[in-house]
């Protein structure tokens, strides 16, 4: 009998393939159609979709409500559940009600403050934060409990991940926040867009020292962009993102913009690539989520594998 | 102690309205006094203000001032009974909670707060008092190396900085420290890093105001 998993996402990366994973936003209103074309753009391209929850503290559709129609539409879904909405009892019931719609991997945040948003007056929970929330539905998922100790007949099925900054300070207790997540149970981990490999491979260097590359797998984040401006933006304004000045003097000499966002997101795949203990990469374009296929095929790894 | 900034002058010239003769401007000597908001000083500049500002749109209203030594007793509330009495409003410039106190202690009157309070915090510059505790009823500050995470970081997190943290600064505002830098750093310096690596569960708020409102008995004086 083959091994268990619970998710296609899951079963891929313990296969040993090369991962590729994306992310799309849902709409700022309820239109099913809008996933469904997001959908129909990605399929065949990438492995598994995340779609966010609420990014930015902008009120969206939510995670699961899109992870829903665009499963159906033939993708493997990876919701975001962020901490800063709901307090354990909100985000237990989620859990619960995303695994019982069949979605199978879930990646847990803490999530962006509401300042970043349009309702700076509404109140944060922070209940928990991301390692107790990870912590939480590993127990939920593994041991079947809930966090005030009632059993389940039937508990969730997912895979759990996580995020990660190489990026962030202070790097060393990153690195202890990012063991925790691991303990906690996360499983895999999505990190920040790199545009900085050097400062990359320095942290993936770290991780492997610790072992941790042995007890999670890790997705780099490769954000594809055309502008100058976005990047510009991101280096001042995006809390967490580190943009070397080379790589927006670069975009800046480009004559053919497009063509040069495609270039970059290419070249740092094929970096990562050659790092020990990265096991994929995660597209997150901004604004721009039509690029992920044409970024996934240059970079040589189209068509994705399959899994019976 | 609790902090507290004096309301804007227009929301307090609309608060108060049209329909009253007379004002007492009521300060508070304790808390609100050191945070430069509410105390006799601050009373006394907010009843000139309002003196100018009524003679100017030729509205009579007779203004008299009182600083107690703590409007959240009282004891220190009673000194203030003739003067409630025979003025139709009082605008406390004390916190919220002295404000219900002066109400429950006279009732038949209407008080109005001429203060917003802020936070528990300390004077941390000439001018300038900052957070450091929200009164979440289950002191964890020993777990932190005497530096608190819940009031102090944006998202209260316990096990670590989320990933917006650089250079020292929170990502809600570059001019709020990472309570995260300032822990590792201190954490580190004592030799005792390897502290913060234990998984921290989630807290049990039930002590903050997630109880319902809170009140405190000590058995030993307390008579019913």
């Amino acid at each position: 009998m083959a091994e268990e998993y619970i998710s296609t996402l899951q079963k891929k990366l313990e296969d040993g393939h090369f991962v590729v994973c994306s992310e799309m936003g849902p709409p700022v209103g309820a239109d099913p159609d809008f996933i469904k074309n997001k959908a129909h753009k990605l399929k065949g391209y990438v492995d598994a979709v995340n779609i966010t929850d609420n990014q930015t503290a902008i009120v969206r559709m939510s995670s699961i409500a899109g992870a829903k129609i665009a499963t159906e539409e033939g993708l493997e879904m990876i919701i975001q559940v962020t901490c800063r909405d709901r307090n354990r009892i909100g985000l237990q019931s989620d859990i619960l009600g995303a695994s019982s719609l069949g979605l199978r991997n879930a990646l847990l945040l803490t999530g962006d403050h509401q300042v970043f948003g349009k309702d700076k007056g509404s109140k944060n929970v922070f209940d928990m934060g991301s390692v107790q929330l990870i912590q939480v539905a590993s127990d939920m998922i593994n041991k079947g409990v809930l966090l005030n100790g009632s059993e389940m007949e039937v508990p969730p099925k997912m895979f759990i991940g996580a995020a990660a900054n190489p990026f962030a300070d202070p790097f060393e207790m990153q690195m202890i926040k990012f063991s925790k997540k691991i303990e906690a149970g996360a499983r895999f981990f999505q990190t920040q867009a790199i545009y900085n490999i050097d400062k990359f491979k320095y942290w993936m260097e770290e991780v492997r020292k610790l072992g941790l590359h042995k007890k999670a797998y890790i997705l780099a984040g490769i954000l594809p962009t055309r502008s100058v401006k976005a990047l510009k933006m991101m280096k001042k304004f995006v809390a967490g993102m580190d943009i070397p000045d080379e790589t927006i003097e670069r975009m800046e000499a480009a004559e053919d913009r497009k063509a040069e966002g495609v270039k970059m997101a290419v070249e740092t795949i094929e970096e990562v690539k050659k790092i020990e203990g990265v096991s994929g990469v995660h597209l997150m374009p901004v604004a721009w989520e039509e690029i992920t296929p044409v970024v996934v095929k240059n970079a040589g790894l189209y068509p994705r594998p399959e899994v019976d | 102690m609790i902090v507290g900034e004096q309301k804007d002058l227009n929301e307090i010239i609309d608060m108060l309205g049209d329909d009253f003769d007379s004002l007492l401007i009521a300060g508070c000597g304790t808390c609100v006094t050191v945070s430069m908001a509410g105390g006799e000083k601050e009373v006394e500049a907010l009843a000139e203000i309002l003196n100018m500002h009524y003679k100017n749109i030729g509205r009579d209203v007779k203004i008299e001032t009182a600083t107690v030594k703590r409007q959240c007793d009282f004891e220190f509330l009673d000194e203030l009974e003739e003067q409630v009495k025979r003025n139709d409003l009082t605008l406390s410039l004390a916190c919220g909670v002295g404000v219900q106190q002066l109400v429950e202690r006279y009732p038949d009157k209407i008080f109005l707060p001429g203060l917003n309070t802020t936070f528990y915090g300390a004077t941390t510059d000439t001018g300038e008092w900052s957070e450091r505790c929200i009164g979440c009823g289950n002191c964890v500050l020993d777990q932190y190396f005497g530096i608190c995470p819940i009031a102090r970081c944006s998202k209260s997190l316990l096990n670590g900085p989320c990933g917006g943290s650089q250079d020292g600064k929170c990502e809600v505002d570059p001019e709020i420290d990472c309570v995260w830098e300032l822990i590792y750093n201190r954490a580190k310096k004592l030799g005792k890093l390897d502290e913060l690596t234990k998984l921290e569960p989630p807290k049990d708020w039930s002590t903050y105001r997630d109880g319902g409102p809170r009140k405190l008995i000590n058995e030993e004086v307390y008579n019913d």
